[in-house]
């Protein structure tokens, strides 16, 4: 992928957040909780886990559905960061080498159990937290961060990432482009053109953030971030909270699959 | 009133390795005065906007504001007096949504909500650019940007307006638009620019530097139809006087 792209593609999930539907127009608030909440759900459940965790994906979904977010987007996204949690449980089935019965007598070791438990909360957390994302813009993120009071050098820092991720990727693609046009598919590409390239970005991002830092002093900033937008809290953001949390504890602690699985069973035998 | 005065006196100043940006220089600029500066690169232009209020401190000499001293005491006071528009409207937007950029000097003076509301609006109607306020300016033009950044300048209400090439990078019509707009502050305004035919329209009084000094002073009429003047600087007559 060349380096616009990845560029775009930053600016995407940017635009998909500016969308306006009843997921977007949420108390950003009440969105980072509950995925707060749903986060610490999946991760609770014991490392051999599968059958427990399935009937959350409806979380995901629902909100990708109803906040209408491309599924080939997030599914992209979690592909490419999963070899981080391939990684975290690929020696698995070799060291947990317990046997399991999963089905009729045929058996797996525990490893294989707890690797796929891995990627299944992996690709949950990960997607719900890229949903979160696209679906609330990011100065509103950090407003409900100040609100649930996250300390304020926090959230600055997080706003000024925001701010200017996109002045410097900006910058990137004009030297990188600069270099390619004049490489002429020869040693442009070079390692140790790569190292300086990374210098210069480094001294230019150096001066910006004086410049910027002048910006704030010459209007007054005295070390503190002031805020002004304040959110009221509307009934359906009170009614997404509570289900969400009323899902998330039904899923939790009442073995829903199970019961499930077992009414099935019943009606067939 | 005669509050609003600029005056550099025998103002020199060295960055730290070495460089000699501003030369002995000397001028005094009274209340409601709109002074362009001009020179070329590397002339000082930049960093005597920068001593305007209080980024640099001169290595030498006394810079007055509104009569008050430039110290690092009195830096906070003459940054309520003295706004200034960067070049680069990328560097002087640095919060989230244009709102709030707005509204960031006025919180930090201290004003209550309302107050602060009132003022983001009527700064930002100034620039026609209400329907802007809840989008982050990395989804402007630069046009938008420039306006938005003059918007931000101006909610602190302050008595001198000093400009680092406000023109650049904006497309012949914001720049007309720009222009008007200037026009109609009734601050003090020092504009520093390459864009002459802008000081033209904008100022009534211009200061040529060259090598961190003053070398000519007086009204545009006089500086900027002389070409020999301005040829030294690398500078050429303004655009709208060499058609005739």
């Amino acid at each position: 992928m060349t380096f616009d792209e990845k560029y775009y593609n930053i600016g995407f999930i940017d635009q998909l957040s500016y969308k306006d539907t009843y997921i977007h127009r949420l108390d950003p608030r009440a969105k980072l909780i509950a995925t707060l909440l749903f986060l610490f759900t999946v991760i609770s459940f014991s490392k051999y886990e599968i059958a427990a965790l399935l009937p959350f994906f409806l979380y995901p979904m629902l909100l990708m559905t109803i906040g209408e977010i491309p599924f080939m987007f997030i599914f992209k996204k979690v592909i490419l960061v999963s070899p981080f949690a391939v990684f975290i449980g690929i020696f698995n089935p070799l060291l947990d080498s317990g046997r399991v019965v999963i089905f009729n007598g045929l058996t797996v070791s525990a490893g294989w159990l707890s690797l796929f438990s891995i990627m299944l909360k992996f690709t949950l957390t990960v997607s719900t937290a890229l949903l979160l994302i696209a679906t609330t813009s990011f100065p509103n993120i950090c407003h409900a961060l100040r609100q649930l009071k996250v300390p304020s050098l926090f959230v600055s820092q997080l706003s000024f990432l925001y701010r200017y991720i996109f002045v410097l990727m900006e910058e990137t693609m004009r030297i990188v482009r600069a270099r390619n046009m004049r490489s002429y598919g020869q040693r442009g590409a070079d390692m140790h053109i790569f190292v300086r390239i990374v210098g210069i970005l480094f001294v230019r991002t150096v001066e910006r953030a004086e410049r910027i830092y002048f910006a704030m002093l010459s209007r007054g900033f005295q070390g503190d971030m002031p805020s002004l937008k304040s959110f009221h809290v509307k009934t359906s953001d009170v009614v997404f909270a509570i289900s969400v949390a009323a899902f998330l504890y039904i899923f939790r602690f009442y073995p829903a699959t199970e019961i499930v699985g077992r009414f099935i069973q019943g009606v067939f035998s | 009133m005669s509050h609003h005065i600029v005056e550099f006196k025998n103002v020199s100043f060295r960055y730290p390795d070495g460089t000699k940006a501003l030369s002995d220089i000397s001028f005094r600029i009274t209340h409601g005065e709109s002074v362009g500066i001009i020179g070329a690169n590397g002339a000082g232009k930049s960093t005597l906007l920068l001593h305007m209020n209080g980024y640099l401190m001169p290595t030498s000499g006394t810079v007055n504001i509104g009569d008050i001293y430039l110290t690092r005491q009195t830096r906070q006071e003459i940054r309520r007096k003295v706004g200034i528009v960067f070049q680069n409207p990328d560097d002087q937007l640095f919060m989230p949504t244009v709102y709030e950029d707005v509204a960031f000097g006025p919180l930090n003076l201290g004003m209550d909500e309302a107050a602060v509301r009132e003022r983001v609006e009527a700064a930002l109607n100034l620039v026609s650019g209400l329907e802007l306020k809840n989008k982050p300016p990395h989804h402007l033009s630069s046009g938008q940007k420039s306006a938005v950044a003059i918007a931000s300048v101006m909610a602190v209400e302050p008595d001198i307006l000093a400009m680092d090439e406000p023109a650049a990078n904006l497309d012949p019509r914001s720049r007309r638009r720009l222009i008007d707009l200037l026009k109609t502050f009734e601050h003090s305004k020092i504009i520093a620019s390459h864009d002459l035919d802008l000081i033209m329209d904008v100022c009534h009084r211009c200061l040529v530097i060259k090598e961190g000094t003053v070398v000519a002073d007086g009204p545009v009429s006089a500086i900027l139809t002389n070409k020999k003047l301005l040829e030294e600087n690398n500078l050429e007559l303004p655009l709208s006087l060499q058609r005739c």
